[in-house]
Order: C-alpha cells, then sequence, then structure tokens
C-alpha cells in the first residue's frame, strides 16, 4: 500500500547519486536562528531537524533540490548551491 | 561560429528544462551553433511538474512535435473539491466538448517528455551537454560573454539563462528581485503506479481519456494552496502546492505530513488503494507574477521560464510550462534577430521583451498581475470550505423528527457579516 512506507521509504524509491560535499550547509554561527526553523516545516523531504541543544540540523540524505529551505530561510543562514554536475536526485517520472 | 571570432557558440543555455529545450530547438532550426548544458544525467532529471500541460497556446508555435510528443492522458474530466474537514463538495466538468480534438490539455510527466524533447533539439542540430552544473558566468565590461562549468570557460554570444526558479545564473547577472517567499510556492507529489484499467474505472474515463482533480481547503490543512490528483497512463501523480509564507509562517503541520493526511482523506485513499508510490519529488514554483518578475534581458543575456518568474497560479488554472515554452522560442528569435544586426547588447536583445508583450505570456502575466494577492486569502482555505460543508450538511439531511424549512436554516449560516464577507471575496475576485 502506498500509504504505509514513510517518508525515509518514499525518498528511498527516489534515484541519487551521491555528491562529494553536500550541497546545502548551515552557516556557521547561525544554528539557533529562527529564520532556520521554517525549513522544519517547509522542508518536503523533512530534512531539518532541531536537536537537544537546540540547533537545527540538515540531513543529507534524500534532498529533493527543491530550495524551498533557501526561499524560507534566506541566504544570511544557508549556503546553498545544486549538488555538482550528474549528482543529487535524479527524477525518472519528474 | 561566433561573429568575431572570438565566441564559440552563438548561444550558451543552461538548464535542460522546457524552456531551454525550446529556446536550444528553435535556434538549432534556424541554423544558429548552440550549447545547452543540464546537470542532471539527462534533460528532465531535475525536473518537476504537477501534472500537465496546455497545448492550445503553444501548439502553432512548435508544429512539429505535438503528434510525437510523449504526452500521458488527454484531459477530459475536471473537477474542483472544496474540502471541509469531514466533508467534500466537487464540482466536475466534463462531456462531450471535452472529448473532441484537439484536445486542450495533457497529463504529463516530465522525466519522459523533456528527454524526448531534447532528443528533437539534439536532431535539429543542438549540442546538449548533460552532467554539467554551470558554477558562474563570465562577465566582461558589464557584459555576460559566457559561463563557467566544470572549471571551463564557455564563450557564446548570448547566454539564455534557462536554469529554472532559483536561476543562479539570472542572479549573478543581476537582473532578479531578492526572493521573498511569499511569492514561492513548494509543489511536492508522488508518483502511485496502478493499473490501467484501475485507473480508467475509479475515474470514469474511457480509453485515453485522463481526469484532472483539485482540492482546496482541508485538503492542504488550510494552507493556502490546493491538491491535486492528475491521472497518467499507468500511475497518478498525486500532491500538492503549498505557499512557503503559509508552512513556514504558521507551523503546526509540516509539509510531509500534510501530504499523508490528504492521502488518508476517505475520497483520496479509495482512488489510491493499492498503489505502490514509484517516486517522490518537489519543485518551487514562482507565484509571485508581474509584480515579482526582474528583468528578462540584459548585455549577452536572457532569462526564460521559470527563470523568469513565468508561472502562474490562477485557481483552476495553474500553468507554467506553456510559458516556459513560448519563452524559449521567443528567445531564440530574438537570437537569430540579433545575429543579423550583430548587436548582442541589451539593446540589441530588447526584440525579446516585444515579442514576449505580442505574445500571451506577457497579456495572461498583465492581466492576472493581482491574482496571487487575491488567491492568498486565508477564509478561502479555513472558512469557506467549512462553511460550504455546514450548509450542506444541513440541506442533505433528513433528521429523526420534522426537517427545518431550506430558508430559515440558509439564513442561519449566511449572517448579515457572512453576507458582507462574501461581498468583499466578491470584489477580491473581480480583480482577477
Amino acid at each position: 500500500m502506498s500509504q504505509s512506507i514513510g517518508l525515509k521509504g518514499k525518498l528511498g524509491l527516489n534515484v541519487f547519486k551521491e555528491d562529494r560535499v553536500f550541497h546545502i550547509k548551515i552557516k556557521t554561527g547561525c544554528e539557533k536562528d529562527a529564520r532556520l526553523k521554517r525549513a522544519i516545516f517547509a522542508c518536503p523531504a523533512g530534512l531539518y531537524s532541531e536537536n537537544d541543544n537546540g540547533d537545527v540540523v540538515v540531513s543529507s540524505d534524500g534532498c529533493l533540490e527543491c530550495g524551498c529551505c533557501l526561499v524560507a530561510c534566506g541566504s544570511e543562514v544557508l549556503e546553498w548551491h545544486y549538488p555538482s554536475g550528474g549528482s543529487g536526485v535524479q527524477f525518472r517520472f519528474g | 561560429m561566433g561573429s568575431q571570432g572570438e565566441s564559440s557558440f552563438d548561444a550558451i543555455i543552461v538548464g535542460g528544462g522546457l524552456a531551454g529545450l525550446a529556446a536550444a530547438y528553435t535556434m538549432a532550426a534556424e541554423g544558429l551553433e548552440v550549447l545547452l548544458l543540464e546537470r542532471g544525467d539527462y534533460c528532465g532529471a531535475k525536473n518537476v511538474t504537477g501534472g500537465r500541460i496546455y497545448i492550445n497556446p503553444v501548439r502553432e508555435l512548435f508544429p512539429e512535435l505535438w503528434k510525437k510528443a510523449p504526452l500521458e492522458r488527454h484531459i477530459a474530466h475536471e473537477e474542483v473539491c472544496l474540502m471541509s474537514r469531514k466533508s467534500s463538495i466537487t464540482m466536475r466538468y466534463d462531456g462531450a466538448e471535452l472529448k473532441e480534438e484537439p484536445y486542450q490539455s495533457y497529463s504529463v510527466l516530465r522525466g519522459k517528455f523533456d528527454k524526448w524533447l531534447a532528443k528533437e533539439a539534439e536532431r535539429k542540430g543542438a549540442m546538449i551537454v548533460t552532467r554539467s552544473r554551470v558554477d558562474d558566468l563570465i562577465i566582461e565590461d558589464g557584459r555576460v560573454k559566457g559561463v563557467i562549468a566544470g572549471g571551463e570557460e564557455l564563450r557564446a554570444d548570448v547566454v539564455i539563462a534557462a536554469d529554472g526558479v532559483l536561476s543562479f545564473t539570472a542572479r549573478k547577472a543581476g537582473l532578479l528581485k531578492d526572493i521573498a517567499s511569499n511569492n514561492y510556492a513548494v509543489g511536492f507529489k508522488e508518483i502511485i503506479e496502478l493499473d490501467p484499467e484501475v485507473i480508467e474505472e475509479r475515474f470514469n474515463l474511457e480509453g485515453n481519456e485522463g481526469a484532472a482533480r483539485l482540492f482546496m481547503g482541508d485538503a492542504t490543512a488550510g494552507k493556502f494552496g490546493g491538491g491535486f490528483i492528475y491521472t497518467n497512463k499507468t500511475s497518478l501523480s498525486l500532491g500538492m502546492v503549498v505557499g512557503i509564507g503559509a508552512l513556514a509562517e504558521n507551523p503546526d503541520l509540516k509539509a510531509p505530513e500534510i501530504l499523508d493526511r490528504f492521502k488518508e482523506r476517505p475520497e483520496v485513499a479509495r482512488l489510491i488503494n493499492g498503489g505502490e508510490t514509484a517516486e517522490y519529488s518537489a519543485h518551487l514554483i514562482p507565484e509571485g507574477g508581474f509584480k515579482a518578475m526582474g528583468e528578462l534581458f540584459g548585455d549577452g543575456i536572457l532569462v526564460v521560464g521559470d527563470a523568469a518568474g513565468f508561472s502562474m497560479n490562477i485557481g483552476v488554472t495553474v500553468r507554467g510550462m506553456e510559458y516556459a515554452l513560448a519563452s524559449g522560442h521567443y528567445a531564440a528569435r530574438a537570437v537569430s534577430e540579433a545575429k543579423q544586426k550583430n548587436d548582442f547588447t541589451r539593446s540589441g536583445l530588447a526584440v525579446y521583451a516585444g515579442l514576449l508583450n505580442e505574445s500571451f505570456v506577457m497579456k495572461d502575466f498583465i492581466n492576472f498581475k493581482e491574482s496571487l494577492e487575491v488567491l492568498d486569502y486565508p477564509p478561502l482555505f479555513t472558512h469557506y470550505p467549512e462553511l460550504a460543508g455546514s450548509i450542506m450538511k444541513d440541506l442533505y439531511r433528513v433528521p429523526d423528527g420534522p426537517k427545518e424549512r431550506i430558508y430559515p436554516t440558509m439564513r442561519k449560516y449566511l449572517t448579515m457579516s457572512e453576507f458582507w464577507g462574501l461581498l468583499k471575496l466578491g470584489r477580491r475576485m473581480m480583480k482577477i
């Protein structure tokens, strides 16, 4: 059933090609910035979360490269590039 | 080769989506030397649509293409559904006129479609290099002269920024406005595979007919946006588009949770029952329209498709791909004209704006420039779906005792303040 596979399971269905370095970086010193919390709710891949220290962290597994976090949080708190050529998600259906 | 022997290409196109491919196809057909750089494994690898393309506005621009295009199903059944928390009201539009050729819209999958369009562009003579990310522009004396990709300098008379909604290319050339989150929405969707017979039976389709269903209200947990289901040949595109502001500024549910909630609605669950999710994708959509647009051209550069902000939400029709195809086509014609005059400066390329202004592209964006502000109105997604649901409940209800008269029942809901609210809503809508 399509309903029961969960977010991790869904992301696992996609074709990903790992990049040498992850293409999104929370800028040093911005980990507790309130703007970053917006990505926790906006990211369709659920990659953002808050850890026990109150720092926002981003997971590199399964990024869909939509750029939603960059738009939601802004470039003052995020360093955001596309993955290098031939890396990252490769949509088969799109 | 380049006009003064210094450029290797007439044009370099950054990005192999519909706008970039349309530009490549058109320019190559006119004999120009075109290089298109695509960062994905193939054209389409990074591209996502909700699901449907409207053909009429671009039919004549690409007369050879549509007969062979790998489209999914022609849309012969349109539905819009107003969802309250526990009920929904659906309006269906179909019948003989939607079954007549030429069909106005089709469901489509970009993985297939863009890959095919890339082949067509190559057949015309365009050079397409995949797995190649453009990292920077070459700018000399304020003029764009080419791009840097993989450490290599590639020069051209014109660069076409077709690198999508974030367009780092157009941004580097200083042509775009700062990103304001309220001008963007994010679409996220699943491809759910089902047997074609099951799809046809569940959606009442004959043969290759398709259905488009839009859902507003509780579908997006009351947030600005809407859910959708489009039928493909052997799958459904199921997802939603939600404003970034609505997701980020009123945090209660996370985006993936809203999608799961939508799939669990009984109205939706029975449509996808037994289906296998095959892919989960997401894409940003520029919804700011005319007011959010930056400059469409500069010295040695043109901006097309999503990069230029050519996407529009006017409620029941949500469009972008036709604007992408058309703007790519007009950019190509502008490059041809600029080449004849050997003038690739801002003034030489201004013909692009002229072509867009005369076409449906800019006419639409000017006509619907208030659309986003009108539609980004919270009661439309919370209060009104609930109100409509309550009215329907009382209209249809047969209680165990006597049934109340219809008029007093309606009056209970349509209070004076409700009436004023609706009048205000009506006046808002008049701007679209």
